[in-house]
């Protein structure tokens, strides 16, 4: 069974006189501890793709299943529900709340579902440990690095149980180390049994997947073939 | 790199022996460069003779030469690093010129050609950013190695992008009677001296 997929997914916006198709019958299957990457151009609907599969945004056909489970058929609050304890986000500009310290933004999730404050909060000090953050836990994102920031909302992703990994454009503005160490990040977390759908335009960020899809005007063009192994490049000639 | 320029950076760290620096030759390139004894000893004469090493003559039964750097070696090593590599002329690309050329090829989809390459390319990435995290930052010489194909197989991807956009683009200009016609195919480029 996969963790996510995606079935001849569609997506219309209806744009004053004329209709823009975002997405034209996407399909897609992500296994657990899968990371995959989405790579398009501007307006390919990569975004769109990630919304949809996040059940941010219903589709105009098609369907999306979360670990087996058809969203069309459920009710608006299992789907909040889902939201909150299945599927971790994270975005470019990191959306963290200024007013709450790197601890509380982690441990929000599982408060919001009803984890009782304490529990979330030892849970929420654990993945930021396990992020190398144990000592940022009680500074505010403003007394953060763009990095440490990012590795927080990442924290908060992963927090609790979660099994599905959506990031979108994750190292934004990070200078190349930055962005380095938050896909070796997302990568841990999928070598944990999280299925990860990573978008980006950046190909040395997309190559930490496992599989690369190719989006182009709103349609999956391509993707990369399963890996040959370290080991091919060392062969004494290649081919094409 | 230079075989005469990576012994004196060798013996920039102190007198070495010619065996012992054809062993640091090999495991600073990470034993992908073979060097054989005979290439030492004639580099090592030719830097003698240019007077950029000095050598000790061995004892009677004594152990091998010993050779140090002079400081006209350390004045060559200093120079030969600061010089840029010529990048001035334009390589000869293959993929350039596949791609120039599917452009004008009729019933081909250019955007298909792109896409072609640019799996490929992609895949080699993923190769090499496996490699990077099995080998972790133990390596700083192959850390530095997979960085820079890394970034070179990312700036072909890159180019391949904008090549894209830019011939799609040419194509919707094409069609609203904007642009003027097919590209036409470089005959010279210029060398920027």
């Amino acid at each position: 069974m996969s963790a996510l997929e995606l079935r001849g997914v569609s997506k219309v916006y209806d744009e004053g006189p004329s209709e823009v198709d975002a997405l034209r019958d996407v399909s897609l299957s992500v296994s657990a501890g899968e990371l995959v990457a989405v790579m398009g151009p501007s307006g390919s609907g990569k975004s769109t793709l990630l919304t949809i599969a996040g059940s941010l945004e219903q589709p105009t056909s098609g369907e999306v299943l979360v670990g087996g489970v058809a969203l069309s058929g459920m009710s608006r609050n299992d789907r909040a529900r889902l939201r909150r304890r299945s599927i971790g986000y994270v975005f470019q500009d990191f959306n963290l709340l200024a007013g709450l310290t790197a601890a509380e933004n982690v441990s929000l999730p599982l408060e919001l579902d009803g984890t009782p404050a304490k529990a979330a909060r030892a849970a929420g000090i654990t993945a930021l440990e396990e992020l190398g953050l144990g000592d940022r836990a009680s500074r505010y994102p403003d007394e953060l690095s763009g990095g440490e920031r990012q590795r927080v909302a990442i924290a908060r992703a992963v927090v609790g149980d979660r099994h599905l990994l959506l990031a979108d454009e994750p190292s934004g503005a990070l200078d190349s180390a930055n962005g380095e160490a938050v896909l070796r990040l997302i990568r841990a977390a999928c070598q944990r049994g999280v299925a990860g759908v990573v978008v980006t335009h950046d190909a040395q960020l997309a190559s930490w997947a496992d599989r690369v899809v190719f989006l182009r005007d709103g349609r999956i063009a391509d993707q990369t073939r399963p890996p040959l192994g370290p080991e091919s490049l060392l062969a004494p000639s290649r081919t094409q | 790199m230079s075989v005469r320029h990576a012994l004196l950076a060798l013996l920039s760290e102190g007198p070495k022996y010619g065996l012992q620096l054809r062993q640091e030759f090999e495991a600073q390139t990470g034993e992908v460069w073979p060097l054989n004894v005979g290439q030492v000893y004639t580099t090592l004469q030719r830097l003698e003779r240019d007077g950029l090493v000095e050598s000790d003559e061995p004892a009677e039964d004594g152990p091998q030469k010993g050779f140090r750097i002079t400081s006209d070696g350390e004045g060559e090593l200093a120079g030969w690093l600061r010089t840029p590599p010529d990048l001035s002329s334009p390589p000869r690309d293959e993929l350039v010129m596949k791609v120039l050329i599917a452009v004008r090829v009729p019933g081909i989809d250019v955007h298909e050609v792109v896409q072609t390459h640019r799996r490929y390319l992609v895949e080699l990435m993923q190769e090499w950013t496996r490699l990077k995290e099995y080998a972790g930052d133990r390596d700083l010489g192959f850390a530095l190695v997979v960085d820079a194909e890394l970034f070179r197989l990312d700036s072909v991807v890159r180019w391949l992008d904008a090549a894209d956009g830019r011939i799609k683009r040419a194509a919707s200009d094409s069609a609203t009677g904007v642009a003027a016609g097919l590209p036409k195919l470089p005959r010279k480029v210029g060398v920027r001296r």
